[in-house]
């Protein structure tokens, strides 16, 4: 590996912005998260970035990597070609705040829009539930997300589309797969993904799925067995049937 | 005059992992007016980083577990310096802090019977840690988060706390800045709850992220809160070591619960050569029993790779200074060789450890179910901290309570693996609650206007020296501190060393006041590291002089210089205050009788 390469990275605020270039010594097993650390130490100290667990756990340093919405401590400078600049810049869907900082406060407004979870009667007298490994397996690939939000990022409704208003993103629809498919939870959500929470945006493309660093199966396994529900309660010819006549029954 | 916003709280929690956010649930069960403040998103405090399980005697999958049993283990885990009205009402307590946890939507891995899966861990005598796979941390953080969004919490995120004001004895608000803007806060609260973490970053080598600078731990202390058994930092066994950017991340327990063994550059299992004597008798004397162990064998006792955290980090340290560690300064971990055990082998490893071996496979290209792992001890916690009454987890300030690792007294001189995440939940509990209810019985506080002057002052005044062109980089000063600890006061201690330390870490509050930071207040992390400093170098003293004091090596607390452990150390606590001139003053505090009752659970767990 050379012994030095060039980061372009963003910098400004939610008014102005430009990429600047930082040439930086890199050695064996550096993640592109030490290059930005060392920058910041040795020659920009006020690079705002964020970051917490330096190990892929916390989802706190997402951005884009030579235009790929990943996290940078978990990006190796050995995958990436470091004969030209490495660009790194703030996640595009979301309103700059400084350098790689965006304004990721949506998110944390959309969630509280999810109904809560709400468990079945407890099974045994001493107030607790049983559930089978192979029913919480299904669910347990839903709550390893940590929240990095590089799937709100790549996402062409909010990104391009900037529907953050009528559209939850790939993060809340996989949070409230994870409710629906919850072995214990009794609440129905199935009217507000179509109503509220804009299920129907999504056209499948499956960016979400790439990007997921915890290789969530975000469309398949969380976004089309919602997608299959809501078309169940609403677009099933024969339960319309069934509902218009058990309507006229009542009306007699 | 200083630009800030007063908001009003009953109860202000400061820290939002899982000890702050189960004090905050817990304060507005109570109904009352709660605000918590965090240095980072909510969500991804420390708490996510835990890795193998919270204990709790749910006696699912071993029925001989009970909390006496607990009890004892935490008891001996902690060498008897613990606080054991703590650790009585921990192991009492925790099994229901997680049921409730299930009932508010967490999904813990499962027993055949469809109950919660329940692992083996370093010191605990019965499986007894609940889990869910390598990631319990994260399923616990975001199982008290997203319940906690719907309970009316004010949650000011990315906000730091600088300074807490006091009325009169009692403590009644604090002062911080957003990171986003570099806004100043006034909170005004009658009780306030710290659940800051710990104190990592005072060390070059960690599993601790750039938060745990010991905000808490320092606020409390330059308050006239206590501080107790600061010398006893655990330092985790496995932590990566390479490559050189990893270095200090954690490598779970988990990996030595479901079997995997140290080894020496010679292939030896080198625990097998140092059983201390008081755990003898539940140590498996060769390989087959330990094996047969960590798979549920209720009638072979633990391999000696599942010691104590303190012992096997300093077994691993012998075998690195006496020539025998790997290439790269630590030891050998290796789960690969359960494939000579279990046929599926690589898939049981991947399903019980799937973080760890994302993580190998992604930082280090090293395929764990092929290839043993190079670990090394990293600093991982703080067992000492702030002191408080175990029922209620008020310091000695009136008002100011203290939860989780920020506060002292549950795990003594050593702590056991899963017993952190039990504690946030159980203190954190108790916390919130006995906040509230000060709050509620106390009338209102006022907070000085001149503090407050004095507090934005200090906060602002390494951006003004950066406009005078003066002073020295706060990622130079962090570092060197680290440096400093990380050498004098580590893992292996002497007195002539740790002396050295003290007196650097003293002449370097002077520089730490010259430290200045280019840039403006909008987001700027030379700011926010200049203003963390003062923390670090107040927990960094507190450290050195404790560990100089206690002559003896207990627990974490290893001398070389006084190797054994000496009885007369046993007896008291190690307390630091700050004295009216403004030092800071030890004091050794003798540790209350244990009730007959108590006593009696330790005999019949000898």
């Amino acid at each position: 590996m050379s012994t030095s390469a060039t980061f372009r990275v963003w910098r400004g605020d939610e008014t102005k912005g430009e990429l600047v270039d930082y040439k930086t010594p890199v050695s064996e097993g550096m993640v592109v998260l030490d290059a930005i650390h060392q920058i910041q130490a040795e020659q920009a100290n006020d690079l705002a970035v964020r970051w917490n667990c330096k190990a892929g756990k916390c989802g706190s340093c997402s951005a884009e990597i030579n235009g790929k919405p990943k996290l940078m401590c978990m990006t190796r400078l050995s995958e990436l070609p470091l004969d030209k600049p490495v660009t790194v810049e703030p996640m595009r869907s979301f309103k700059p705040i400084r350098d790689l900082v965006t304004d990721v406060s949506w998110n944390f407004r959309v969630k509280k829009e999810i109904k809560p979870f709400k468990p079945r009667t407890p099974d045994a007298p001493d107030g607790t539930w049983r559930m089978a490994q192979s029913d919480v397996d299904r669910v347990q690939e839903f709550r390893k997300c940590i929240e990095c939000f590089l799937c709100q990022d790549v996402c062409h409704v909010l990104r391009d589309h900037k529907k953050h208003e009528e559209f939850i993103g790939p993060r809340f629809l996989v949070y409230a797969a994870a409710l629906e498919m919850h072995p214990l939870d009794v609440e129905d959500r199935v009217a507000d993904l179509k109503r509220e929470h804009g299920i129907g945006y999504c056209n499948i493309t499956k960016c979400c799925t790439k990007v997921c660093p915890e290789s969530i199966t975000i469309t398949d396994n969380a976004i089309i067995p919602l997608k299959e529900r809501v078309v169940d309660e609403f677009y099933d010819p024969l339960g319309k049937l069934v509902k218009i006549f058990s309507r006229r029954k009542k009306d007699a | 005059m200083p630009d800030f916003e007063t908001i009003d709280h009953d109860v202000l929690v400061i820290g939002a992992g899982g000890a702050g956010l189960r004090a905050a649930i817990a304060a507005a069960a109570e109904n009352v007016k709660v605000g918590l403040v965090c240095k980072s998103l909510l969500g991804k405090a420390h708490t996510v980083m835990a890795e193998g399980g919270m204990a709790a005697s749910l006696a699912n999958v071993d029925d001989r577990d009970n909390w006496r049993v607990h009890f004892a283990d935490t008891m001996r885990g902690g060498q008897y310096l613990n606080n054991w009205r703590m650790a009585e009402l921990h192991a009492k307590e925790a099994p229901d802090r997680v049921r409730e946890l299930e009932a508010w939507g967490a999904l813990f891995d499962r027993t055949p019977d469809g109950r919660i899966l329940q692992r083996n861990f370093g010191g605990h005598r019965y499986p007894r840690l609940a889990h869910v796979g390598d990631r319990t941390g994260l399923e616990m953080i975001r199982t008290l988060q997203d319940h906690a969004v719907y309970l009316g919490i004010d949650v000011h995120m990315e906000c730091t706390v600088v300074t807490l004001f006091k009325d009169g004895d009692r403590v009644s608000g604090a002062f911080g800045y957003d990171r986003e803007r570099g806004r100043f806060k006034v909170f005004r609260a009658k009780a306030i709850v710290l659940a800051t973490g710990g104190i990592g970053r005072a060390f070059s080598i960690t599993s601790n992220s750039w938060e745990y600078t010991g905000d808490g731990q320092s606020l409390a202390y330059h308050a006239g809160a206590v501080l107790q058994d600061m010398e006893f930092v655990q330092f985790h066994p496995t932590g990566m070591v390479w490559p050189p950017s990893v270095k200090g991340i954690l490598v779970t327990e988990g990996v030595r619960g479901e079997g995997g063994v140290l080894t020496n550059k010679n292939g030896r299992r080198f625990m097998f050569d140092d059983i201390p004597e008081n755990y003898r008798s539940q140590t498996a004397d060769n390989e087959e029993e330990g094996w047969r162990y960590t798979q549920g064998d209720k009638n072979a006792r633990r391999p000696p790779e599942l010691l104590t955290r303190d012992h096997v980090a300093r077994c691993i340290v012998r075998e690195v200074r006496e020539g025998r560690g790997s290439p790269h300064g630590g030891v050998f971990l290796d789960i690969a060789w359960i494939k000579a055990k279990l046929p599926n082998a690589a898939e049981h490893i991947k399903k019980k450890l799937p973080s760890m071996y994302h993580q190998f496979k992604q930082l280090a290209d090293i395929d764990i179910t092929t290839t043993p792992m190079e670990v090394g001890p990293t600093t991982h916690y703080v067992m000492g901290g702030i002191r408080v009454d175990g029922d209620s987890q008020m310091s000695t300030v009136p008002g100011l309570f203290a939860a989780g690792e920020c506060a002292a007294g549950l795990h003594g001189a050593n702590r056991l693996g899963g017993n952190s995440l039990s504690d946030l939940l159980v203190f954190g509990k108790r916390a919130g609650e006995y906040a509230a209810t000060f709050a509620r019985e106390r009338g209102a506080v006022t907070i000085d206007k001149g503090a407050v002057d004095d507090a934005s002052r200090f906060a602002l005044a390494p951006l003004e020296r950066a406009g005078n062109g003066s002073g020295d980089g706060p990622y130079q000063i962090q570092h060197k501190l680290q440096g400093i600890m990380q050498e004098g006061v580590g893992i292996v201690r002497r007195d002539a060393e740790m002396r050295k330390a003290l007196d650097a870490v003293l002449a370097m509050e002077q520089e730490a006041e010259r430290v200045s930071v280019p840039g403006n207040r909008e987001y700027n992390p030379g700011w926010h590291t200049a203003l963390d400093l003062r923390n670090l170098l107040t927990i960094s003293e507190a450290i050195a002089r404790a560990a100089i004091d206690r002559k003896e090596s207990r627990g974490g607390h290893f001398r070389d210089d006084y190797p054994d452990k000496d009885p007369t150390y046993g007896t008291f606590n190690t307390t630091l205050s700050k004295a009216a001139d403004g030092s800071m003053h030890l004091e050794r505090i003798p540790i209350p009788p244990m009730p007959a009752e108590l006593k009696a659970v330790i005999e019949e767990n000898k």
